[in-house]
């Protein structure tokens, strides 16, 4: 078997605040292989960006990588010294944050920042960086490169300056893309084309794709697998057709339940009663017990490890139960 | 862009214009300056033959525009107290005052922006700390009382540095500069610092709020996202960002720069432009005051049509809107 591009085991992130310590990511493990789309769901704050942030290396304090391991390609790299993590970023790992309008530095031109990302991973002459970034620039779909490259981010539409996100993103050929809600700020006809960029990226280069967003659609059109988070663990991971069509953990169930279909019949949506916890009041026991209708005792007191179901595992007691039974 | 030049070279004349009739409108305000020129004892005849042959007989706006035109070639008329040509004095007193003054400046953007940058980026070390209250006491402390208290250790006790005047000057063509000789140089210290030490720490406390905002900002944790290195990041991408804001601030300030130096240049007693205007105030020298104003304002104008500029070389999104006809 051939080792995961990134291979995150036990992930713990804190932060430390003035009266507590913050668990944002308490014991998150998953792998992307080599070209594969890997979708990270959940709602706000459910710890999907920060897991982004933390696989690169950006947690600032006081946030801080408190346990667990992650490894790129074999190699572990989250306790790596901040110089070798920075050239690790934007060469091997590339990042793509979700608003177009605001990740480029509205002083420079797109060839500069190009020019100056490229020249920082890779031993090129100017010219040939130059050369390089017209080629990423018509790669990623940017129509007369050659002469867009001296313009401003400015005088770019969203979906093109996301376009030259993403040529930034990938200027080295990275492994491993982590995609931070990359269509959530552009119109829906941009994010198709968005999405289908970034699924020919992991086709074309090989490169892994950290997928995170809130939305299903995307996931479900890009993605091979999909993590759907809760409270800084992950609830359930498994292939995308799997967890789309017959979710098992209860959080998911009522995920999918809540997404709007044309073609279904139901007259009203699915709700989750409540509303996630907040980080500083996580209940003990299974996160998602309070909400949750199947809840019994052993969900109030005891942590559900995951558990696998075929293609998927789930980290819900209500599995463990029925694998004791049938046994 | 030229129009957009032409557009701001109109509305300063305007403005220049604004600021003449205010100028001229001092004379009026202090008297019939008949009676500052007749003996007491000058008969009424005698007085309507100078008025008529001074030409302040006539209407208002053909003295204004008399005034004005006059004035666009700097001939401002002659001073009562010293019997000469107020242009040639302004002339003789102004290499000192903007010699200060960009002295000054430069002090206070050099210091101002390496204090700022520091203690953004070394936000919790103890010299940004340091620099944090030295600022506190810079904004806070009046002018003259940092020069007198400059004087008081400088000259007074250590007997470092002079107490007053610019020191030996050297004469190139009409302008006079204090900067290629050791006394000028040395006289030049303490009134620099004094005049500067407010502009610096406003710039220091600038930068580095601007510094810390950019630093905040999405396209700087793409920048980190894409490997660039720290320096990179600070010096290239969020000091750039940062410098927009702080060229108008020091911009304008250039302009008080001048109008504070009337304090400091009394204080030191430096023989500038703003020590004249002093004098000129008790001595109700009209014409010299009614000069410095027009002169003052002409600084403060073509200031700020070049601080304009430079706003559309540092930031290329100005340049777009502005080339595009609002």
């Amino acid at each position: 078997m051939t080792e995961p591009v990134l291979s995150v085991r036990n992930l713990q992130v804190e932060f430390i605040t003035r009266r507590s310590v913050l668990r944002a990511i308490d014991g998150v493990s998953f792998d992307i292989a080599k070209g594969e789309v890997l979708g990270v769901v959940g709602e706000s704050g459910a710890g999907k960006s920060v897991t982004g942030l933390a696989v690169i290396g950006l947690i600032d304090p006081p946030g801080r990588i408190a346990g667990g391991e992650i490894y790129l390609s074999g190699v572990r790299i989250d306790n790596l010294p901040q110089e070798e993590m920075r050239r690790l970023r934007g060469k091997r790992i590339g990042m793509i944050f979700q608003d177009p309008l605001t990740s480029l530095n509205p002083l420079y031109r797109i060839g500069d920042q190009l020019i100056e990302t490229i020249r920082t991973h890779l031993n090129l002459s100017e010219s040939a960086a130059r050369k390089r970034a017209i080629d990423l620039l018509a790669e990623v779909g940017i129509p007369a490169p050659d002469k867009r490259i001296d313009a401003y981010p400015h005088e770019f539409s969203g979906g093109m300056r996301q376009r030259v996100v993403i040529a930034l993103a990938i200027c080295a050929e990275p492994e491993l893309i982590i995609a931070d809600e990359p269509t959530t700020a552009l119109d829906v006809s941009v994010q198709a084309q968005i999405i289908t960029l970034i699924k020919r990226l992991g086709r074309d280069h090989g490169t892994a794709v950290m997928l995170v967003t809130h939305d299903m659609g995307v996931i479900a059109e890009t993605s091979a697998r999909v993590a759907v988070m809760y409270s800084g663990r992950i609830a359930e991971i498994g292939p995308v057709q799997d967890v789309v069509q017959h979710p098992l953990h209860p959080y998911a169930k009522g995920l999918m339940g809540a997404i709007p279909t044309l073609a279904s019949d139901a007259r009203r949506l699915m709700q989750i009663p409540g509303s996630m916890p907040r980080l500083s009041a996580i209940p003990t026991g299974c996160a998602f017990n309070p909400r949750c209708e199947f809840a019994f005792d052993r969900c109030r007191v005891e942590r559900p490890e995951p558990i696998r179901q075929g293609a998927q595992a789930v980290a819900c007691h209500l599995y463990d139960a029925a694998a004791e039974t049938a046994a | 862009m030229l129009a957009f030049t032409l557009r701001r070279a109109i509305q300063a004349i305007g403005v220049m214009i604004a600021v003449g009739i205010i100028s001229f409108s001092m004379f009026r305000f202090a008297g019939d300056p008949v009676n500052q020129i007749v003996a007491i004892d000058t008969s009424a005849a005698e007085r309507a033959e100078i008025r008529h042959s001074l030409g302040l007989d006539d209407p208002f706006p053909v003295q204004f525009s008399r005034y004005f035109i006059n004035a666009a070639q700097f001939k401002f008329g002659v001073s009562y107290q010293f019997r000469q040509p107020v242009a040639s004095l302004l002339k003789e007193r102004m290499p000192a005052t903007l010699e200060l003054a960009t002295c000054a400046t430069i002090l206070a953007m050099v210091f101002g922006i390496l204090m700022g940058v520091y203690s953004a980026l070394r936000r919790d070390s103890f010299l940004a700390k340091v620099f944090q209250a030295v600022s506190l006491v810079g904004i806070s402390l009046p002018t003259f009382l940092i020069g007198i208290l400059l004087i008081y250790l400088f000259s007074v006790t250590l007997g470092w540095l002079p107490s007053f005047g610019r020191g030996e000057v050297v004469h190139i063509g009409w302008w006079t500069t204090g900067l290629l000789t050791v006394s000028g140089l040395k006289a030049l210290v303490m009134p620099a610092i004094t005049l500067g030490l407010f502009q610096m720490t406003l710039i220091m406390r600038l930068v580095r709020a601007e510094m810390l905002e950019v630093l905040r900002t999405d396209y700087i944790r793409f920048a980190r996202a894409r490997g660039l290195t720290t320096r990179a990041i600070h010096f290239g991408h969020a000091l750039k960002n940062t410098l927009v804001p702080v060229i108008t601030v020091a911009g304008l300030q250039f302009g008080s720069v001048i109008a504070f130096a009337i304090i400091t240049e009394t204080v030191f007693q430096w023989p500038g432009m703003g020590l004249l205007f002093v004098q000129a105030v008790q001595n109700v020298d009209i014409p010299i005051m009614a000069a410095y104003l027009l002169v003052v304002s002409l600084i403060f104008v073509t200031i700020n049509l070049i601080v304009d500029i430079l706003y559309t070389v540092v930031d290329p999104r100005l340049r777009s809107t502005i080339s595009r006809p609002a």
